[in-house]
């Protein structure tokens, strides 16, 4: 077998519970391909000694008989997530040092599951970002190339898409605020799901909006997808808003029998100025999701347009309550104090320093949404709005439609840099189409479906009831299959 | 509902962020795009609305009242980057 690391997961746990294969062999050529692989920027820690340890207690386990389906796969974590003795900054500078006493209850569940970790992966700072611009560790470059420009893998979880999509591990973790899983999968070709709020553990990631973030998996293929959420999500004593029910087996859900069921195209999705590339990767999306038997249904989600607006009320403002405990005294970083600094100056100072610019206007403006004489303005509206945006969905499903199909982006990725002066809000229309499903709490992956003129890839995204991650995996798996996206970027790095 | 320096000013220090006072203008503009984006909210009907607290309906769990961990100062200072006979240590804050 040649080039390991461009295995799927699923041929891979074939493969290595057969003694086709080893997983040191696997990880071997994973941590080849990370060397050669600087120029992408998507491994900031690389642990190569850890991995090969694992990869043989994996192999141990694997020739004992007793291996999960995730036992010896070598994954890339998102820098969000507290990994033990391995540097966790959340690409912040005022994380810088940190290394934690402690695993993330996600990171903890995959390796109790046998995986083997490669090293940290690149992010936006504090997962707020739309381009993996705002990283200490400098931009994460995505893999597709069409002319000179070097592209953004998109964000937060840029390093995450830009590794699967190269090739450099078999899957990886990625969380997902605003759109931060979705909006990268689609512009790297690869497959990404945002479960239900309240399937992953939050404990151990580093909070950027505690009532939207969740953790998933970024993967090459829906199958991989449902393989490895099912190794990551499960109920945690230690997440107050973990949900205590039983995680089915996702991949026995992909049965590929979708006949009847009820899929919506919101009318609200189509934006004015759509390019006409997405126009029809989406309508193809419905023919192929018709083609396999299902019914598709014209429906409206009326308060769409307000989303993003109350997303960035209600974000920055749990934001600034989250990330006021980085203040130079607990870890991290601290600001050179001069004669006659007190602790006021030594916060103010430490933040200053710490936090990037994106952060910091965050921070401040959820600090002033939430300031005396404007929450109930701003942040008790936005609520409001949000219950609203939640209603939208309830009334659909309630109606019978199962999942609900969209562009996941509004434009295929983008150049690096080039949004550099344009006015911040500019950037924040990138999460124009997944940010309604965090608000709202639901399941939501994204799948290359296409790709656009210039050869770029494009992902079409699917929305789904509450707790139903396997009918959407399931309903994903028929339009990955029709779809047949195979384009891999060529390498040049 | 425009903010001015004064006011980005009075955010930055709630927020406890030193921002120069010549950054405090393009600060400023910042936020009043981010809010003039924002003030779309207002156009929506909320009334007889309530705000969301919890995005699944779910009751928080409630467990006993015991310790279940603790005894572990070494590695609760082990990342603080000033910490002194088992405490962290800021500047002096008591004159």
């Amino acid at each position: 077998m040649t080039e390991l690391n461009k295995l799927t997961i699923a041929d891979a746990r074939d493969a290595l519970r057969k003694g086709d294969v080893t997983s040191a062999e696997i990880t071997e050529a994973c941590l080849t391909e990370i060397e050669g692989a600087d120029a992408l920027g998507a491994f900031v820690h690389n642990t190569p000694d850890l991995a090969r340890e694992q990869a043989k207690a994996a192999d141990a386990r694997l020739q004992a008989g007793d291996a999960p389906a995730m036992c010896g796969i070598p994954l890339g974590i998102k820098d969000l997530f507290c990994t033990k003795g391995v540097p966790s900054q959340a690409a912040s500078k005022i994380l810088e040092g940190f290394t934690p006493e402690y695993e993330s209850t996600v990171s903890q569940n995959l390796l109790d599951a046998g995986t083997v970790m490669l090293g940290k992966l690149n992010m936006d700072e504090f997962a707020m970002g739309s381009s993996n611009e705002t990283s200490v560790y400098g931009n994460a470059v995505n893999p597709w190339k069409v002319d000179d420009r070097q592209l953004t893998p998109g964000g937060s979880s840029g390093g995450s898409a830009s590794a699967v999509a190269a090739d450099l591990c078999l899957a990886a973790t990625g969380t997902d605020t605003g759109g931060s899983i979705r909006q990268p999968a689609a512009f790297t070709g690869i497959t990404g799901i945002k479960p239900t709020y309240g399937r992953c553990s939050r404990w151990g990631v580093v909070a950027f909006a505690s009532s939207l973030d969740q953790a998933g998996p970024m993967t090459k293929s829906v199958r991989d997808a449902a393989i490895m959420l099912e190794a990551m999500c499960g109920h945690d004593m230690k997440d107050s808003t973990s949900a205590d029910i039983p995680v089915p087996n996702f991949e026995a859900m992909l049965t590929g029998d979708i006949k009847g069921k009820k899929i919506g195209i919101p009318k609200e999705y189509r934006m004015e100025g759509m390019p006409a590339e997405i126009e029809k990767l989406w309508a193809d999306g419905a023919d192929m999701l018709r083609d396999a038997g299902a019914e598709i249904v014209d429906i409206s989600l009326p308060h769409t347009k307000y989303a993003l607006p109350a997303y960035y009320v209600i974000a920055p403002a749990e934001a600034s309550s989250n990330l006021a405990r980085y203040d130079g005294v607990k870890y991290g970083h601290r600001a050179k104090l001069e004669a006659g600094d007190g602790i006021d100056e030594m916060y103010a100072k430490t933040r200053a320093e710490g936090f990037g610019d994106e952060v910091q206007r965050r921070v401040m403006i959820g600090t002033y949404v939430l300031s005396a004489g404007f929450y109930d303005a701003y942040y008790n509206r936005a609520r409001r709005v949000r219950a609203l945006i939640k209603k939208d969905f309830d009334d659909v499903f309630a109606a019978g439609v199962d999942a609900i199909l969209t562009p996941a982006t509004p434009s295929a990725a983008f150049g690096l840099g080039e949004m550099e002066n344009a006015d911040p809000v500019k950037m924040y229309l990138n999460d124009v189409f997944t940010v309604t499903v965090n608000l709202a709490g639901l399941p939501g992956i994204s799948i290359p479906a296409g790709l656009d003129a210039q050869g770029l890839p494009l992902g079409l995204q699917l929305i789904g009831r509450p707790w139903e991650e396997g009918d959407l995996l399931n309903i994903a798996h028929e339009v990955e299959a029709r779809a047949g996206f195979v384009a891999k970027p060529s390498k040049w790095w | 509902m425009s903010i001015d320096t004064e006011t980005a000013r009075k955010v930055a220090h709630l927020a406890r962020i030193k921002v120069e006072d010549d950054r405090l203008p393009e600060l400023a503009e910042n936020f009043n795009a981010i809010l003039g984006f924002i003030e779309q909210l207002n156009e929506v009907d909320v009334d007889g609305v309530e705000p969301m607290t919890s995005v699944t309906p779910m009751r928080l769990k409630r467990r006993e009242d015991v310790v279940t961990d603790g005894n572990m100062p070494e590695k609760i200072l082990s990342n603080a980057p000033d910490a002194r006979e088992g405490f962290f240590a800021v500047p002096k804050v008591v004159e």
